[in-house]
């Protein structure tokens, strides 16, 4: 295959990890892998490079502005202008589905999404998602002959380096937004300042229905804390209210791949499960011993939460 | 404040669904229920219209039987009136083509405000807001914890990476609204009897200036190479707590040398 641009995304200067994935994969798929980026180039040419790409697309500093229609209008202006990457990949983020949506519009092309599999196919690329909660997985690819739109769901892939130069960096201008630009960020605010992010975590402590109430979740919060891992959540407590949406795990939420991760009366629906069944090592504590949970998990505990884990905490905490 | 609600009607999640072997998408034959997801973006929809003082909730749909059962959950919360895309050929319709029907039915409403879920439950693409928004040449602001209107345009809580972002946005627009983010209301007995006399408007395609072949499975520009089981995972080690299950763990996660 001739072209894949990955779409980059980027915060504090560093390159984010779904990208830096997705362009590892690019590279044993495409004979030239290049990057857009929704802001400055320079600065994340370096790691960019060491990752594959060759160039660098960027639009320059966005400003106030949202990525969405910003970086789709620039992609879209440059393929209509004639450069024509075979297919697009973008992470399974906030700004990568605002951008492929865009796209995909503006270039009356589908976005096959939830990939957790790239491959090549008959003259094009193919991409896996499974559905039913992880028990099928279909492979999809695109009919026409445009552009192939792929969102891919993080830890689908390692990100490994590939020794490349800094990637050029080329000017991806954005033409006049009109209305849908319109939308400014006025603020913004960080919820998270202390240990590892969800998704890139060693370690992932979870709770769910089984804590019984909201308060408890200061618990699971404690036992990240102490082993130094993120906290998770079920959506079953996010759509109650009790944790915030970011610390979803699940179909709809975050897909994660740590070493360990434990989760604290959580059943197992299939949406959860979809989640976080590619992690290494899994301890379940639940006290219904038909809890699906148990059915994936290499340590089981049918026990009651609010006993196992404060004694769990105690016992982490007595050895310092 | 007119505000029009996308409304996704599914299978209900407690009773997972099947491919059709023949087409490989998802079947749609049984009864549909309002997805869980869109109820936050109603509520929400009530709210401000109820803040404002003025204005109709103006719920969307699309399904290929008529199926309206799911509407009337939302109407019973306490929505307006209804618009209903019903068309044999949207079978298999994939979420552009979704957005662009969608699109078309919320051009017959008017709206200053569009809501939808951020992703539903059973298709998760979390494209059809952001397609609609395109289709439609709006501004939109993705992945909303919080909405407040004020003259002309809304300032809305953005979920990020890191925390959330303040976004200003001038109307109309498009906002997808993340679950659990409001606390949807019961609808009243009151309600469901009145949600029985709203307003149903129901179209087919060629209302909306649509033609067949934008629609449906063949209309998405996509093909299935393969249908396979995903391998499974195994059961390990399962123990029933006696007051010291939390050695056992410790002991593990030594073995895993992270403690």
């Amino acid at each position: 295959m001739g072209t894949i641009w990955v779409y980059a995304e980027a915060s504090g200067g560093k390159v984010a990890s779904i990208s830096l994935e997705l362009l590892t994969r690019a590279r044993e798929l495409a004979d030239t892998v290049e990057a857009v980026v929704g802001g400055d180039g320079e600065a994340l040419a370096a790691e960019l490079g060491a990752h594959g790409a060759t160039t660098v697309h960027a639009t320059g500093d966005l400003g106030d502005g949202l990525a969405g229609p910003a970086v789709a209008s620039a992609m879209a202006t440059a393929i209509e202008g004639g450069a024509a990457p075979d297919a697009v990949l973008f992470g399974t983020t906030y700004d990568g589905r605002d951008v492929a949506g865009r796209l995909s519009v503006k270039l009356g092309a589908p976005v096959i999404t939830n990939v957790v599999e790239l491959e090549q196919g008959d003259g094009s690329l193919v991409g896996t998602e499974p559905v039913f909660g992880g028990t099928v997985n279909v492979s999809t690819r695109f009919s026409g002959s445009g552009v192939g739109l792929f969102l891919v769901r993080p830890k689908s892939f390692a990100a490994e380096e590939s020794g490349g130069g800094p990637a050029a960096v080329a000017a991806l201008p954005v033409p006049d937004l009109g209305a849908t630009g319109a939308a400014r960020v006025v603020d913004r605010f960080a919820e998270e300042a202390s240990g590892p992010k969800l998704d890139e975590a060693g370690i992932v402590v979870s709770g769910g229905r089984g804590l019984g109430e909201a308060e408890k979740y200061s618990m699971i919060e404690d036992l990240a804390k102490l082993l130094g891992g993120a906290a998770g959540a079920s959506r079953a407590i996010v759509d109650a209210g009790w944790v915030p949406y970011s610390h979803q795990v699940g179909q709809t939420g975050k897909v994660v791949k740590p070493d360990v991760y434990v989760a604290c009366g959580i059943s197992g629906a299939t949406q959860h499960m979809v989640g976080m069944k590619g992690s290494k090592n899994i301890i379940a504590i639940n006290k219904d011993a038909e809890a699906p949970i148990f059915g994936i998990a290499d340590l089981g505990v049918v026990g009651d939460v609010h006993k196992v884990v404060p004694k769990l905490i105690e016992a982490l905490q007595a050895r310092g | 404040m007119d505000i029009v609600v996308c409304v996704k009607q599914i299978p209900d999640p407690a009773d997972p669904g099947e491919l059709d072997p023949a087409t490989n998408t998802l079947k749609r034959d049984m009864k549909l229920i309002m997805d869980e997801s869109d109820s936050y973006g109603v509520e929400m929809a009530l709210q401000l219209r109820d803040a404002a003082g003025e204005g109709e909730v103006t719920l969307v749909s699309m399904a290929p039987h008529e199926e309206v059962n799911g509407l009337r959950s939302a109407l019973a919360m306490g929505a307006d009136k209804a618009i209903l895309v019903s068309d044999e050929t949207l079978a298999g319709t994939d979420a552009l083509g979704t957005a662009r029907v969608l699109a078309a039915a919320i051009g017959r409403a008017q709206a200053d405000l569009i809501l939808a879920a951020t992703e539903s439950s059973d298709g998760y693409t979390g494209t059809v807001p952001e397609q609609v928004a395109e289709l439609l040449g709006l501004p939109s602001v993705t992945f909303a914890k919080e909405i407040q209107a004020e003259s002309g345009e809304v300032l809305v809580k953005r979920q990020t990476e890191a925390g959330y972002d303040e976004v200003r946005c001038p109307l109309p627009a498009v906002v997808s609204v993340t679950a659990g983010v409001v606390e949807p209301r019961y609808p009243s007995f009151k309600g469901i009897m009145a949600a029985k006399s709203k307003p149903m408007d129901q179209v087919g395609i060629s209302d909306l200036g649509i033609s067949a072949d934008q629609v449906g499975w063949a209309g998405g520009g996509q093909e299935i190479t393969d249908v396979s089981p995903a391998p499974e995972r195994e059961a390990g080690e399962i123990i029933t707590d006696e007051g010291d299950a939390h050695e056992r763990i410790i002991a593990l996660l030594e073995e895993l040398r992270i403690v």
